[in-house]
């Protein structure tokens, strides 16, 4: 028997629908190219859009207003409560308010740069083109920005960048960004044009003939597992960073609508570009659901540090100036405390490795204020940091005005997902995928403040453009029977998987098996990966999922609210999807971006990228649960921004 | 620590609750309070039993999923959401007493969860602004002076919990449509729409079955977010207004 890791290359990818010509034309080209739907027959058509953060929230919204009829899901009791909504530091745009220099070919030059060249030239460029027109629409939908006195917007530098770029709301941006989404899909709903599902969970695709033609989905509160059938498919589901259990996602957020749609026949890319934020609360203990971000925008102002000797318990006031080690300032001088999330996650690793990390554990570095309250005084600091301060007192009880704050890195973005063409549809005809569900734009590391516009880029902008020309292109859609071979084949698999998991009736809970393979992923696919380690969690994942379903226990029944199902049902999905990212990580013997492979790397430690080889996205087909996947690559091609090795020293 | 947990268990939203005891050992003052629950729930699996249902998701204080009523307070004794307060707030052998928001609005769907979509639906009636995509002119063409972006900032800054309609004495939900409309009203960009936003989000939050306000300032003093009492008095000015313009025309 040949194992997982004996993956096959298939066919390159040749076509990925990008136009040719000079960057700055190609968007305008493809909306030329496309062709359009007329608007007495957009209601005639029917999409399905799953997930209501930034990309479908905007996406579903603007859908309705050409005409569609939309057809929405979410598990969340109301659209209004998507994850997007933690997002607090802000959302980047070429707007050049600030007369600094910057513009949309320095956006694009930054995003390609600070994904460490392996994202797609042309869709990166598309994204900074339209970066300038979210901000537009945000403010005309009443998203209250902060503003300077003369009642102009406010702007502030994010990580990574030397340009003043990055629009906020206080810490709060996602959240308002979000709200203004919900209001205008809201505003849809009421008129009758989007057909609105929360509390309702989609367990998979359904393909008819090649074409993606609907979904089925659970009543979280019923229960009841039904179909839904649409001209075209669209997924807005976020990013997978719960494989890992603990992680800044939300407790809910999940990887069962992308990865059900990759069994199905959609490549799924780059699964191991995972992105660890440095700036996170550190865990408290083995109770710990979650973590907690504190926004980037902290290390503007403060000073990373630990003690220069190994296991000084002293506490940080107590330690001299010229005994702590500002480690950041002292490697990369010029970047400082400001190096990319990737850089400044694994300095915090490193030194924790090497015995100098502090609190409980050791497991965390100091981030301290104590010389931007003598440069600025604590009434400057309060009113940039208040609301920030006050969330890390409330949950470690300790005052950051007055001892350093504690920080550790946590996973915190997933740069792969579902592969995408320009269009942003997938491999399976009819099948898009937006925001965090797809893997464009960001390459192998993500720059702060572009979620949200990449999230928003799509939903408002890319999608209602592109999919017009899918659907035009399929004009006459024979309806799907619901006694239809495939429909029925598909239900029937969905309750198989829900009624095994009911009655296996063993002695572990589905918490302890997350939790299981989360550590296991965090310590061998984590911020540093090694070819050793990756074999280990690939001969030990197949393990715990044959333990899974012999030993999992559920409780209740399938015809009612019942969280340890869903739960259960999906980590069945992690169980997989973390098998294709160990794979991913270790084929990829090069280091990049958030992928740090130990075996590649400078003899001063840094990260050694390996663009002979590996300058491709890798698209990886399903062939079988535990199976050897086909690799398909794209190849990228950089005409604009040559690659050359980052430096931030 | 070790505490004795009183919780609500509703198997659905016909059937008849009641107050169960537990009994819940090992907890850190370092848990959040939706950890300590997390605990009970695994001892309940592997006891056979139904875990107790409850809302939650982001677990960091700004989804707005939570929504516990703790010692017959929402959100329990810090002003914080569920999900932020900590069991450090707690002594070793206190009883806590859980229950699920308290509104004939909010109907219980199981447990610890309600159904809050009658705020959706008040949103849906007028608490937006209408901006079709595409139809946007240029950020900086309408200034908003500071004050007043502040002031949609504070009361935007709502996350739809409904703790303000959990301890209302009446139910209202005056503190939640007020802050929306105060918003939007103040910024120039809602003015198109500021009479018929306040009018019809208050004939939906009337249709709901929402209590009368009586400005008895429990929703403000339970808020997590701070949105101040007078957002309500701020609402009722604007709702005269509208009423008096509307009636001119």
């Amino acid at each position: 028997m040949t194992s997982y890791a004996d993956y096959t290359t298939g066919e390159p990818i040749a076509d990925t629908k990008a136009p040719s010509g000079p960057i700055h034309e190609r968007w305008d080209k493809r909306r030329f190219e496309a062709k359009l739907v007329n608007p007495a027959n957009r209601r005639k058509k029917t999409v399905i859009i799953v997930g209501t953060g930034l990309a479908g929230g905007s996406a579903g919204a603007t859908l309705a207003e050409q005409g569609y009829h939309v057809i929405q899901f979410c598990y969340q009791d109301s659209p209004r409560r998507a994850h997007s909504i933690a997002a607090q530091g802000g959302i980047n745009a070429a707007k050049n308010y600030r007369n600094d220099g910057d513009s949309i070919h320095r956006l694009f030059y930054d995003t390609v740069k600070g994904g460490d060249f392996r994202s797609r030239e042309s869709n990166v460029h598309r994204l900074a083109q339209i970066s300038v027109e979210i901000i537009d629409q945000c403010v005309a939908q009443g998203v209250p920005f902060a503003r300077e006195y003369g009642g102009l917007l406010d702007t502030r530098s994010f990580g990574g960048v030397q340009v003043s770029r990055t629009f906020y709301a206080r810490g709060q941006t996602g959240q308002q960004l979000l709200l203004g989404a919900y209001q205008a899909l809201s505003r849809q709903i009421a008129a009758g044009n989007v057909e609105m599902h929360p509390r309702t969970e989609m367990l998979d695709l359904i393909v008819v003939d090649g074409r993606a033609r609907g979904i089925v989905a659970r009543d979280l509160i019923t229960g009841t597992i039904s179909t839904y059938f649409a001209d075209a498919v669209v997924l807005a589901s976020g990013g997978y960073g719960n494989v890992f259990y603990l992680s800044t996602n939300a407790m809910n957020s999940n990887a069962t609508a992308i990865w059900r749609a990759h069994r199905r026949g959609a490549y799924f890319a780059n699964p191991c570009f995972t992105q660890i934020h440095p700036t996170c609360i550190p865990r408290t203990g083995d109770h710990q659901s979650k973590l907690t971000l504190m926004s980037e925008s902290l290390r503007n102002d403060g000073r990373i540090w630990v003690p220069k000797a190994k296991g000084d318990t002293r506490p940080p006031n107590e330690i001299p100036e010229d005994e702590r080690d500002y480690y950041l300032e002292r490697i990369y001088p010029s970047f400082g405390n400001l190096v990319p999330r990737d850089i400044a996650s694994r300095a915090a690793k490193n030194v924790c490795d090497e015995g100098r990390g502090v609190g409980p554990g050791g497991q965390g570095v100091y981030l301290d204020f104590a010389d931007a309250i003598k440069r600025m005084g604590r009434k400057k600091v309060e009113e940039k940091y208040g609301n920030l301060f006050d969330m890390y007192e409330r949950i470690t009880a300790e005052n950051p005005y007055e001892v350093p704050m504690r920080i550790y890195p946590a996973v915190h973005y997933t740069m792969g997902g579902l592969w995408v063409d320009y269009d942003l549809q997938t491999t399976i005809p009819g099948l898009f995928a937006i925001g965090e569900a797809n893997f464009s734009d960001h390459g192998a590391n993500r720059l702060g403040a572009s979620a949200l516009m990449q999230g928003l880029a799509d939903g408002y902008f890319v999608l209602p453009a592109t999919i017009n020309d899918y659907l035009a292109r399929h004009p006459r859609n024979e309806p799907v029977r619901p006694d239809h071979p495939v429909v029925r084949e598909v239900l029937a698999e969905t309750e198989d998987r829900l009624a095994r998991l009911l009655s296996a009736d063993g002695d572990r809970t589905p918490d302890s098996f997350h939790r299981e393979l989360g550590e296991l992923m965090w310590e061998y696919c984590g911020m540093a990966r090694n070819e050793q380690g990756l074999r280990k969690a690939l001969e030990r994942i197949p393990q715990i999922r044959e333990e899974f379903w012999r030993r999992i226990k559920v409780p209740g029944s399938g015809e009612e609210l019942n969280q340890s199902l869903e739960k259960a049902n999906r980590i069945v999905d992690y169980l997989e999807l973390a098998e294709l990212m160990c794979l991913d990580a270790l084929h990829r013997t090069e280091s990049c971006g958030g992928h740090f492979r130990e075996e590649s790397q400078t003899p001063d430690g840094e990260a050694a990228r390996k663009d002979e080889e590996f300058s491709y996205a890798a698209a990886w087909e399903f062939t079988g649960t535990g199976q050897a996947p086909v690799l398909h690559k794209e190849d990228l091609v950089f005409e604009y921004v040559h690659p050359t090795q980052r430096s931030y020293a | 620590m070790k505490l004795t947990l009183r919780v609500w268990r509703q198997k659905n939203a016909d059937a008849d609750g009641a107050m169960s005891t537990y009994e819940v050992d090992g907890v850190s003052p370092d848990m959040s309070f939706l950890e300590m629950l997390d605990v009970l729930n695994e001892q309940l699996i592997l006891s056979g039993e139904e875990p107790v249902a409850f809302d939650h998701d982001c677990r960091e204080g700004i989804c707005g999923a939570c929504s516990l009523v703790i010692n017959g307070e929402p959100h329990g004794p810090e002003r914080t959401t569920t999900c932020q307060l900590h069991m450090r707030s707690f002594k070793d052998g206190d009883t806590i007493d859980i229950e699920p928001w308290r509104a004939a609005a909010f109907p219980v769907v199981k447990d610890l969860v309600v159904d809050r979509s009658a705020f959706d639906r008040i949103i849906q009636a007028g608490g937006y602004i209408t901006a079709p995509t595409g139809s946007a002119p240029e950020a900086h063409a309408t200034p908003v002076p500071k004050a007043d972006a502040d002031y949609a900032f504070e009361h935007a800054e709502c996350i739809g919990c409904g703790a303000c309609v959990a301890a209302c004495p009446n139910g209202a939900a005056m503190l939640f449509t007020s802050a929306k409309i105060n918003h939007l009203n103040v910024l120039p960009q809602g003015a198109p729409e500021r009479e018929t936003r306040v009018l019809d989000m208050v004939a939906q939050m009337d249709a709901e079955g929402f209590g009368g306000c009586t400005l008895t300032g429990e929703c403000a003093t339970a808020c997590p977010k701070g949105i101040p009492l007078t957002s309500i008095t701020h609402m009722n000015k604007e709702w005269l207004r509208a009423t008096r313009k509307v009636a001119k025309r």
